[in-house]
Parts: structure tokens; sequence; C-alpha cells
């Protein structure tokens, strides 16, 4: 009960405080509050704008996934936009270059874009190992060493030729698109109006949050994982390579962010262009970090993210700048993470306390204070 | 007691202190009585309550019982603030030194001398050079603390301390950095601040230096005050006997099962930090059912010693082998898997997940045993069960075993600890300070787990600061000085007081039976 209360009081907080904040700046700009609200709300009671609102979530989920994996062992890859945009345009090459049956084709496209991100990630990786190398500050450049050496490829390189007035890959074959959702759906009665197409990359984005989670919670890997992010120095005596451990999750989550640029190429654009959706990966650390690193609270998160963003649009028709959506995910961010610390703490507080008090049984003592927190802060 | 309170203006007087913790009664009736413009030092071995006395006289905790008077007037602190307005100022074993700043930057951090809106640099450096030149303390307020050495940082917290308006001064453990020039020269420093009229308060275990600098010595042992002497009425010898307690009882050992089949064994290793050598040419042999306790003062080389072997640290040179087997390329894991278990000197830091539940931390360090896991995934249910046999058979004082290690008192956590490797079955303990800073009931359960494993074949390697449990519970006795093992003793006839010449190089091998 206790545990329940704890797990829903901090999200509860972060979108009190976020409505509160968007609706203060409404009122100073001179709008009604509640009349904005009431818009954003009524976009999203439509079919069509609930799918659209899971077609932008799920790349933000997976992409949340990838950064949450290094953040659980405390490794920043901030990377991922620079891993996921060079992963997309190699496979959407490498797709339009190849013909396969549907399946086959599908799975290599997404192999291609995995292994790019990897390998993309593993430089980081290999400064971070061999030469001490903040990942932080090199992922950052990497990531416009990344958006450069994309744009010349594609330039130079990957151009499809037979297209004058954009640049952008040649499209991918038929059998390399992602089947919609829209005929299962209808196997349950489920009918989306015409034009409205749910990506199937949901089923993979679903998928692989749950091996994710497997992966983290449930292995021998993802013990170690763990332990380096809460306490290197015991992860190192219990047996852990920290190296080893760093170009793993490094390389994984470099793969996931190249998986997480398949929803959109696969299941929408079907080639890599200009106009292919940009800064996916610094959604994925606003998402990772708003679901906590969990993959279940990813998923939340990357829902109510885009349903934020999917509403905002909305704002216009009732006179009211879509910024305040932006305002709203940035007080929502901020808050949820203050939040759930605060929150953390007190239940730490609490274990302190039962446990001194099953210790001691007739003490009053309140106890030592509460020791410094290995693995604490925001993530 | 009656003639201490006749003095008048005694700089502070702690009468009947007492400070609980979860588990740990750290100071049961301590009483303090120290002169103005002395030098006083606080002797005990570690876990006896030191710092936690020196933590309430510092207002970083409150005492649950007791009374503290400074100058004669009974105060009450309730954060280190107040005890700093009241003229109390404390130089931390470690320092707390910003490196990437400037001597000057780091003394005036968060007493900033100038206008609200202007830092005036000059008088900054002024003060700075006039406290150094009254007190013997010579630093350049312009260099940058990076580029100190250790002995010059200690000053400049000092200094520090001193600029805040500290009139008494408590030292932590301040020589335990020092090389011995560097030692000299603090003393010399602490010399003349008395000669100014400060007060200071000088914590440490090393007696010989207790017995060159302080005028006044008070011995703790289990967190009660048992002597107040003057360094002319004591020789080292007597001061140890205070110390540990004149009788030796509990931690016997006796009728032998030393076995003559080799557990591990070490041969020529050197590890180096920094390029110089910390552990210099050891070699050591562990038999089966033996525990070989390593005596030695602290930042002898110990640490680093048991690092090579569990594999964490790499040696220059040498040779590791676990039971016949040659370790000394091979992985942490890989040794661990063999069957090394590994009690880490400090807990919190190497031996726990602090915010993970308890079944977590008893998995970790056993993450690949077949006792926790199934092909590559980690078998909770079973994890769990084990968990709550080390509960229940060390007696974990928890709520559950679902709680957070960081919620159990230090005794508790090393009693899981302790617990966690003893029920993994290992072949070789390293086992660092494994009943530091616990209760005597629970230190009584961790030797009779140590001596039950010995008994049906366990190598441990023990390296203890607790000379007591050194002497009764080994079988062999090696001391480490400087990184060398200097030498070999017999605990059946060595007494803690020989131990601690050998240990300070006060007596050499040549002189051993």
């Amino acid at each position: 009960m206790k545990r329940i209360r704890y797990a829903v009081a901090a999200p509860v907080i972060a979108v009190v405080i976020s409505l509160l904040v968007a609706g203060i700046a409404l009122a100073v700009s001179g709008h009604n509050p509640i009349d904005a609200f009431q818009a954003m709300g009524s976009y999203l009671k439509t079919a069509d704008s609930v799918v659209a609102v899971i077609n932008r979530a799920v790349p933000y989920y997976v992409m949340g996934l990838a950064v949450a994996i290094g953040f659980k062992m405390n490794l920043f890859n901030i990377g991922v936009d620079g891993q996921y945009r060079l992963a997309a345009l190699l496979a959407a090459a490498a797709g339009a270059a190849v013909s396969f049956p549907p399946i086959i084709h599908i799975a290599f496209v997404i192999a291609v874009a995995m292994m790019v991100g990897a390998s993309w990630a593993a430089i980081p990786g290999v400064l971070k190992v061999v030469r001490g190398v903040n990942e932080v500050v090199s992922t950052i450049m990497l990531n416009f060493i990344a958006t450069g050496i994309t744009a010349f490829l594609l330039a130079n390189y990957l151009r499809d030729n037979s297209v004058k007035l954009v640049a952008q890959t040649k499209p991918l074959p038929e059998s390399a698109w992602m089947p919609s959702l829209n005929t299962p759906l209808g196997w349950f009665g489920i009918n989306l109006p015409k034009d409205t197409v749910l990506n199937g990359f949901l089923i993979i984005a679903i998928a692989t949050g749950i091996l994710i989670y497997l992966l983290i919670y449930r292995t021998r890997f993802g013990f170690d994982l763990r332990t380096s992010g809460r306490n290197p120095s015991a992860a190192l005596s219990s047996g852990v390579n920290p190296k080893a451990m760093i170009m793993k999750t490094i390389m994984l989550s470099g793969a996931i962010a190249g998986l997480a640029g398949m929803a959109p190429l696969l299941g929408d654009y079907h080639q890599y262009g200009d106009t292919f959706p940009t800064a996916l990966g610094f959604t994925g650390i606003s998402v990772a970090l708003l679901g906590r690193n969990h993959p279940a609270g990813i998923a939340v998160a990357a829902i109510v993210w885009a349903a934020i963003e999917r509403g905002g649009q909305n704002l216009n028709s009732v006179g009211v700048p879509q910024e305040i959506a932006k305002i709203m995910q940035g007080t929502l961010l901020l808050s949820a993470v203050i939040a759930f610390e605060v929150v953390r703490r007190a239940r730490l507080r609490a274990e302190v306390h039962d446990a001194a008090v099953k210790a001691h049984p007739r003490s009053s003592d309140p106890g030592e204070p509460l020791p410094a927190l290995a693995g604490g802060g925001l993530v | 007691m009656s003639e201490q309170a006749l003095v008048p203006h005694l700089a502070i007087e702690l009468r009947d202190i007492v400070k609980r913790f979860p588990g740990v009664v750290a100071n049961d009736g301590v009483n303090l009585a120290v002169r103005p413009g002395t030098i006083h030092a606080i002797v005990g071995e570690n876990g006896a309550g030191k710092s936690t006395l020196m933590k309430t006289l510092y207002g970083a905790h409150q005492p649950d019982e007791g009374t503290i008077l400074i100058d004669g007037n009974p105060t009450r602190f309730k954060s280190p603030r107040d005890a700093i307005s009241a003229g109390i100022g404390m130089v931390f074993q470690h320092f707390m030194l910003a490196d990437n700043l400037t001597v000057w930057e780091n003394v005036v951090l968060g007493d900033e001398p100038g206008s609200r809106w202007q830092l005036d640099i000059k008088k900054a450096r002024s003060e700075i050079r006039e406290v150094s030149r009254t007190y013997g303390l010579p630093v350049d307020p312009d260099e940058l603390v990076a580029e100190l050495g250790v002995g010059e940082k200690q000053r400049v917290e000092i200094i520090k301390v001193l600029l805040r308006g500290a009139r008494i001064i408590i030292l932590d453990e301040p020589t335990a950095v020092l090389v011995p020039q560097e030692v000299s020269e603090l003393f010399a420093s602490l010399r003349d601040l008395v000669a100014n009229g400060a007060t200071v308060l000088f914590i440490s275990h090393k007696l010989d230096e207790v017995l060159t600098i302080a005028d006044d010595i008070t011995v703790i042992r289990a967190g009660r005050t048992v002597a107040a002497v003057k360094p002319a009425e004591v020789n080292a010898r007597q001061l140890a006997e205070l110390m540990v307690g004149s009788e030796l009882p509990s931690p016997e050992t006796r009728e032998s099962t030393v076995t003559n089949v080799v557990a591990l064994d070490v041969s020529g290793l050197t590890v180096l930090d920094d390029d110089r050598p910390v552990v210099k040419d050891v070699s050591l042999t562990v038999h089966r059912g033996e525990i070989l306790g390593i005596a030695g003062v602290e930042g002898n080389g110990q640490t680093e010693l048991l690092q090579a072997i569990l594999g964490v640290r790499h040696p220059s040179s040498g040779r590791i082998t676990l039971e016949g087997e040659d370790v000394t390329g091979l992985s942490t894991r890989h040794r661990r898997n063999a069957g090394v278990g590994y009690i880490p000197q400090d807990r919190q830091h190497d031996g726990l997940i602090l915010d993970a539940p308890l079944w977590e931390n008893v998995v970790l360090g056993h993450q690949t045993s077949p006792a926790f896991t199934k092909g590559p995934w980690i078998d909770k249910a079973r994890a769990r069960k084990r968990t709550s046999a080390v509960v229940e058979e060390f007696d974990v004082r928890t709520p559950g075993i679902d709680v957070a290690a960081l919620a159990l008192s230090g005794g508790n956590q090393q009693k899981l600890i302790v617990g966690r490797e003893m029920m993994a079955d290992p072949k070789v303990l390293i086992a660092a300070q494994p009943t530091r800073g616990i209760d005597v009931g629970a230190q009584a359960a961790i030797w009779e787990s140590l001596r039950e494993a010995r008994r049906l074949g366990l190598a441990v390697l023990l390296v203890s600061a607790d000379l007591e449990e050194l002497i009764g519970l080994s079988d062999r006795l090696v001391v480490i000085l400087r990184g060398q093992l200097v030498a070999e003793l017999d605990p059946a006839t060595v007494t803690p007081s020989d131990l601690g010449s050998y240990m300070t190089g006060a007596t050499t091998a040549g002189e051993a039976a």
C-alpha cells in the first residue's frame, strides 16, 4: 500500500505543477487557461488523433529506451541523435540497394541500422575506456560530426539522382515497408478512419521494451549494469570488468538508438531525406528522464510527451500560441525529476526509520542522518 | 571528575556524553577535560568512538545524553556553524579543498572578505600571509591547490580554520597521510599554535606520535573514556594496553586446524601506485584451515595487497596462485568464481549497493554463482531465499529483505556482508576489518563463523587494526611495514604491545625469535 502511494505521488505532483505553471503562463499572457487546456484535450478525443499520438510516441519510446540503458549505469550517451541519423541514412541506402522477400528485407534494414548505431557509439566507448574521455563531451561532439557526415554522404553518394529538388535516398522497395496495424485492428472490430495509419513498428517497440526490461532487471548482465551505475567500486570488487561493461552498454544503447529511427523510416517515410525527423535523440533523453529509465515509465512518458505536442498544435484554434505546449513539457520534465527524487528520499528515510525501530525497538533515537546515496542524483 | 571540575575555565569539558546509533552505542559515557593552550590527544582503536565524539563536539550531530562546556559555559551545537562561531574548527582526515582553485581562493571560500559586491583579494592574501607567519605554517597564497603536497594541503586547511576564528582546533588523524618529515613540521606548527593561545585536540592511534606531541592524553575504549594520563607517566606499551584493555579474551581460536594444502600462494608481489611501490616483494602462503593475520598501521600497503589478490589492482610483478591455479593475469570475476570471498574494509564503498534491496546486495559479488543464476538469468526467488537465510543465521536486524541496504545500521550491514560471503562457501576469504565499528555481540558472532569456516577448511587472509582480534584469531601473524612483510610472529606468544612495536618499526625482524 505504502509502496503504491510512493509510486503514484511523484507523477501526480509533477502533472499538477506543470499545469499550474502553464496556466500561469497563459493567464499572464492574457489567455484563459481552461479554454486552452480544453482545446488541447478535445483534440485528443478523436481516433485519428489518438493514432497520431501513438505513431509519434513510438520512436520517442525506443529512443527513450536507448538513452535509459546508458543512464542505468550512469553512462550518459548524449550521442543517440547522431547514432540514429547515421543509422537511418545508411540503413535506408542499404535497404534500397538490395531486394529481399518482405520480412527478411525489414529485418535486414533493421540489422544494418542497429549495427551502424552500435559502431558509431563504439567511438565514444573506446575514447572513454582507453583515454578516459568523458562520454558526455565526446558524444555531443560526435553528434555534430554525424550530422556533417550524413549531409555529406547524402549529397555526394547516397542521393537519389532522379529527384532534383530535394536530397533524399532512393525509396525503399515495398518489401521493406512496415505493414500497418489497421488490418489486425479490424479483426478486433476496431476500424480506423480512412487515411489514418497505425504504424506497425509499435509491435517492435513494445517487444523491444519488454526485452530491455528483462535484460536490465532479470539477467546477470543487467545486474552488472545496474550495479556499475549504483556503486562502481562495489561492482569492481564483485567482479565486473568496468571497461567491458562500458563498451557493451554504449554499443547496445547505440544499437537501440539506430532502431528508433526505423519507426519513421520503415513505417512512414520509406526514405531518408531532408524532411526526416530530427532531434529525436533529445526527445529520447527527456522521455527517459521523465520515465525514470524504466521501460514502463518511458512508455507513459513517450505517450504524454507526444500527446502534449499534438494537443499543442490545436492551441492555435483558440488563439493561444503553440509554445505553451513546450512550456508544459519543460515544466513537466523538471518537476517530475525533482518530485521523483524527493519521493525517493522520503521512501528511503522511511525505510531507515523502520529498520532503526526494528533494530532498537525501545530507542526513540531517530538514527543516523541519511548517508549520501551512491548513484543518487537525478537519474 | 571533582578534581577536574575545580579547574576554572577548561577550554572544553565533556561530561558523560552518550551517543547511540541504531544497533550501536558509539559513545557510552565519555568524559573529557581539555586545558586551554595545550595539545590534548585522544587515542583509541578504530571503532572506539573517537570520530563520533569529535562529530559531537563539532556539532555534526547532537549527543543523546551529557553536557558540553566550552570555556565553562554549557553549550549545545545545532550545527557545525554553531561550533565554528563558538571558536571550534575541525581539520578532517580527508581534505575538503578544491584542487582547481588557488590557496587563497580555497581559504576564503564561503567566508569572503570585502563588501557584498567586491572580493577584497589584497586583504585575503595579507591575512593568509599573516596567519602563515604567526603560526609557522608556510604556504604561498597564489599557488594552485592541485600543485601542493599533502603536508601543504593540511596547512591550508589549518589556516582556513584559523581565519574563521577558531581557538580550539580538532585534527582528525592528521599524521595518517604524512611522511615523517612532514609530521615533524606539523608538530612544530602545532607547538606554535598553542604558544599563541590556541588549543589543539589531536586524534590518533599512533602512540609514539601522541607521546611526542601531547600535553595530556585521554584514552577511549569501546565508547568510554578509560583513562586520562600525561605522556610522562606512561610509555607506549602501557598506552597500548589501556587502548585495547589489559586482558585479551574472546577471539581465541586455539586447537589448530591448519592443513598442509596450500589454498593461496603469493610470491614476489610488487604493486605500484603512481610508480611508487606500495607493496614490495611480498610473499605469503595461506593453507586450508588456516587464518593468516596481517598486522600493520593503516596505509602500509595492506589495502593494495588485498586488492591485488582480489584482482582489482594489477601488480607490476609477482605471482598469485589460488588452489594451484595461477590467477595472476585472470579477472576478478574468475577469481571470485574460483572461490574467493571478500569482506571489504570500507563496506559502504566496496561491499554494498546502498540504495538496492538486501536481496540484491546478497547477490553482489556472486552474480555468476549457480546458487543465484539460471544461465544468463538471475534467479530472484533463490536469491531472496538465500537472503532470508543470511538474515536469519547472521542475525541481521531488518524489517525485511526488500529494504535498501542503507536502512541498516553499520553493524547490520557488516553482518549482511559477512553472511553473504560465508554462505557462498568460499575457499579463500579475504577479510579486511571484518568487525570494525560493530557491537560486541555481532563481533562475537562473526568471530564464531570465521572459526567454524576455518574448521571446515577455509583459508583466511585477515587484515585488522584490532590487535586483539588479530592475535586471537590468527594461526600465524605477519607484519607489514611500508609495503614489506617485516616479521612473522606466533600469535600464541606475542602481546599487543610487541606487535605494536613491530608495526611501527620500533622492533625489527632481526630481534624476533
